[in-house]
């Protein structure tokens, strides 16, 4: 165990700070800030410029073509949260298509998508999930049909998050009917703009629409936008779906959370005494606490392990399971100790904090159940984790 | 001894559930809660020629003279329908305040009114449990001034009963002086406001207001436990429900032991939950030296066990549960609103360590 970093990355840790003081105030608010706002935009040509996003991705793919360093990744991290400045835009394009197009994809591919994607001017969204194909998404069921030069795609998505923004979509469709389920998948890119394409919004629990349904009658998608071969899109997507995973459960923002906590126990009252001084409050604050600096410290474990280059095996199973368990039940905290204030929302006055707690709250357990549920995590660590005996397979009907 | 309802209980129980279950279907609650207010109306009319409003008035004032136990079955199928009434605030806690704290004249002329319905009235005793920035009433004379937070029972009420210190007064929604602010909770079935009061003219109750106060408080946590109870019930139901009907894997969800075990540890944690709120509500008729804490475990303890309910019963329903579609969290927001009105979990187990001397 050695946590004094080298030289050259306590100067690279420097370099951090002076940006961040430097150019702070370009930065938009950690709230909800518009996908397309100019602010946005901004910001993210700012630190693509800098390389505080799409550090390592090649100069020719718009990126900043840094080496790979997971130790210089984490510093950036810690910086950025510690100034309560939000990083670069990470959607579903940035976070799961690029890598994938980087790994799979072809020339003209990567020309066409990964700089425009990078620079927040073209929004994807992820077209997997389908009213009958959720935690077993491998049965999914939209039907792509060669015509001609062209895939002719029917079917429906469901949950697709952002399709109503979006400007293009990455879509799992299938192709071979006859061949085993995991064997018939291809993964596609097309516009949101192709005609044949109907999107419904669909409202939830938090009262907005967050995502959507997607309904595509004859849609025409030229053969070449697939990624990888016919029929291997599933291996395509679960590249993607790594990398989604290692996105959801960040230590970094349940730490800035945590001390925002701190904050509003700190300045509320009640009958004229601060909630910090509540002993059993402030015993759920440490208890948190120290589950939050350990998964921090696991993050930096994980940090090492890339270092590395070895698996985190365990360590690095349980990140979505319990970073987003995690974050649930801080911002439970937050409700509990803001006690009747705590349940006030949307454009409430005497709203606290722009009502962002319930909405966390609710969304977070979205998240928990969203990107793999947390009874498949679950499955996963002890069937791929420990090794235990997979439950037995029910045959089709 | 024999320790659960009687043949009359479960039925005035099941006539508000059958009554519920049409008038309170969740189509109409949906237009409760984008602002249609006539759900309100037509419930207090229904519950009204059901004598439902009335069980906790005395039979000498036009009442129907039963207990909390009958009060709280109520309120336990309101919750299972997530019906936005003010049963809790108006005829509970304003009705137990009169009881209370009404001089002979007071509880003539406001039960009366209350069971006649032209005085429909709710309650304001957030600053009697703790206040937050300064709220509070202060009496002068006969006229109050002030804040009063969360008060509850906003939906139709003519009147507000309220807290200011020692007294308990109430006063007239529409008199001059009085200033609202509606609040937008998680929970659209029902309604909260903020009252700025200014030189309002009230009835100052004339008894033992401190007394009064606490029963209110007690009566009213029990049947919010019954609410949450309610709405926990239904919300394991659908998942079961949903849980035999949704396929993945070409296997039920429900023929995962992950699943199962959600819906056994809902039902394990919830099924003593029943009986707590049944020994709880009777308590405050019939024992009285536990009434007070029996209260306070019940509220404190439907807080944590409805929120798992809430939650797991969200999971098992996967993305489904999140959306709007099914209307699922209209239970889950109901219950998290029960959660922290008229005292959050920690507020409400410090009192019952008080009470017994422990803190
Ligand atoms: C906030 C959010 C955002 C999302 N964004 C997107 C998106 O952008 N694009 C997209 O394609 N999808 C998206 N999804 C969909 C998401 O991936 C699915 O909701 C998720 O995979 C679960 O599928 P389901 O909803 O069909 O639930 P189901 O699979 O029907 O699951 C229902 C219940 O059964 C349990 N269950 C199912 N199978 C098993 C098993 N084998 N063992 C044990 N328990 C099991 C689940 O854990 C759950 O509790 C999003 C979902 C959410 C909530």
């Amino acid at each position: 165990m050695n946590l004094n970093f080298t030289a050259e990355y306590e100067d690279f840790r420097a370099d951090v700070r002076a940006f961040l003081d430097k150019h702070k105030a370009d930065a938009p608010s950690m709230a909800n800030v518009g996908l397309r706002s100019e602010k946005r935009l901004k910001w993210q040509r700012i630190l693509l410029e800098h390389g505080y996003a799409a550090r390592t991705l090649p100069k020719q793919y718009g990126g900043f073509g840094a080496e790979p360093d997971s130790l210089k990744q984490r510093i950036i991290a810690e910086e950025f949260a510690r100034a309560k400045v939000p990083g670069g835009i990470a959607g579903q394009g940035i976070n799961m298509l690029v890598p994938t197009l980087l790994e799979l994809g072809t020339e003209e591919q990567k020309e066409k998508y990964i700089a425009k994607t990078l620079s927040g001017e073209m929004i994807w969204c992820q077209g997997y999930s389908e009213p009958g194909a959720g935690s077993d998404l491998a049965s999914l069921r939209t039907a792509a049909v060669v015509d001609g030069d062209d895939f002719v795609i029917n079917g429906q998505k469901i949950w697709t998050s952002t399709a109503n923004q979006a400007d293009m979509i990455f879509c799992l469709v299938r192709t071979e009917p006859d061949a085993p389920k995991h064997q018939g998948i291809s993964y596609l890119l097309f516009s949101m703009d192709t005609p044949g394409i109907e999107v419904r919004p669909l409202m939830t629990m938090t009262g907005r629409a967050e995502f959507n349904e997607v309904f595509f009658t004859d849609v025409r998608v030229p053969t070449s936008q697939i990624v990888g071969q016919r029929g291997e899109g599933w291996m395509v997507a679960n590249a993607t779906l790594t990398h989604e995973r290692g996105m959801l459960g960040d230590p970094d923002a349940a730490l800035s959370r945590l001390k925002s906590i701190a904050e509003i126990m700190q300045n509320e009252h009640v009958d004229g005494k601060s909630l910090m001084d509540n002993p059993v409050y402030r015993d759920r604050l440490v208890a948190l606490e120290a589950e939050v600096y350990a998964m921090k410290f696991n993050g930096m474990r994980l940090t090492t392990a890339s270092v590395e280059k070895k698996s985190a095996g365990l360590a690095g199973m349980i990140v979505k399971l319990q970073g987003c368990e995690l974050n649930h039940r801080l911002a439970e905290l937050a409700i509990d100790v803001m006690g009747e204030y705590g349940i006030l929302f949307e454009d409430s006055p005497f709203l606290r904090d722009h009502g962002l707690w319930q909405t966390h709250y609710m969304f977070d357990l979205g998240l928990i159940i969203g990107g793999g549920s947390a009874q498949i995590q679950k499955n996963i660590i002890s069937e791929r984790g420990l090794g235990m005996p997979r439950e037995p397979k029910v045959a089709k009907a | 001894m024999y320790f659960g309802l009687s043949q009359d209980q479960t039925m005035l129980q099941d006539s508000v559930q059958r009554y519920l279950e049409s008038a309170s279907e969740l189509a109409h609650v949906r237009g409760f809660a984008e602002g249609d207010n006539s759900l309100a109306e037509s419930l207090q009319n229904g519950l009204m020629e059901l004598g439902v409003p009335l069980v906790l008035v005395p039979e000498e004032f036009g009442g129907l003279g039963l207990g909390v136990l009958e009060a709280a079955l109520i309120q336990q199928a309101m919750g299972r329908f997530v019906s936005p009434t003010s049963f809790t605030s108006a005829y509970a806690m304003a009705v137990i305040g009169l009881r209370e704290a009404g001089d002979d004249d007071q509880k003539n002329d406001w039960l009366g009114r209350i069971a006649g319905g032209s005085a429909i009235i709710g309650v304001g005793l957030t600053e009697a449990i703790g206040a937050r920035e300064g709220a509070g009433l202060k009496l002068s004379g006969d006229k109050v001034s002030g804040r009063a937070s969360f008060v509850m029972g906003a939906e139709l009420a003519s009147h507000f009963m309220l807290t200011a210190g020692k007294e308990l007064l109430i006063i007239a929604r529409d008199s001059a002086g009085v200033s609202e602010t509606a609040l937008t909770t998680i929970d659209k079935t029902r309604h909260v406001i903020m009252l700025d009061l200014q030189d309002v003219p009230c009835t100052v109750l004339a008894g033992d207001a401190v007394a009064a106060q606490a029963r209110m408080i007690d009566i009213g946590r029990v049947l919010l436990a019954a609410d949450s109870l309610g709405a926990a019930d239904m919300m394991i139901e659908k998942s079961v429900a949903y849980s035999k009907d949704r396929e993945q894997f070409n296997r039920p969800i429900g023929s995962f032991q992950a699943v199962k075990h959600m819906c056994a540890d809902m039902v394990a944690k919830l099924e003593p939950c029943r009986s707590l709120v049944w020994y709880a509500a009777y308590a405050q008729d019939h024992v009285s030296d536990e009434a007070a804490l029996m209260s306070r475990l019940a509220k404190s303890h439907l807080a944590e066990v409805g929120k798992y309910v809430a939650r797991t019963s969200t999971e098992v329903h996967g993305g489904m549960g999140f959306t709007d579609l099914l209307g699922l969290h209209y239970w889950f927001k109901r219950i998290g609103a029960n959660r922290q009105l008229l005292g959050g979990p920690e507020t409400v187990r410090e009192e019952a360590a008080k009470l017994q001397g422990w803190s």
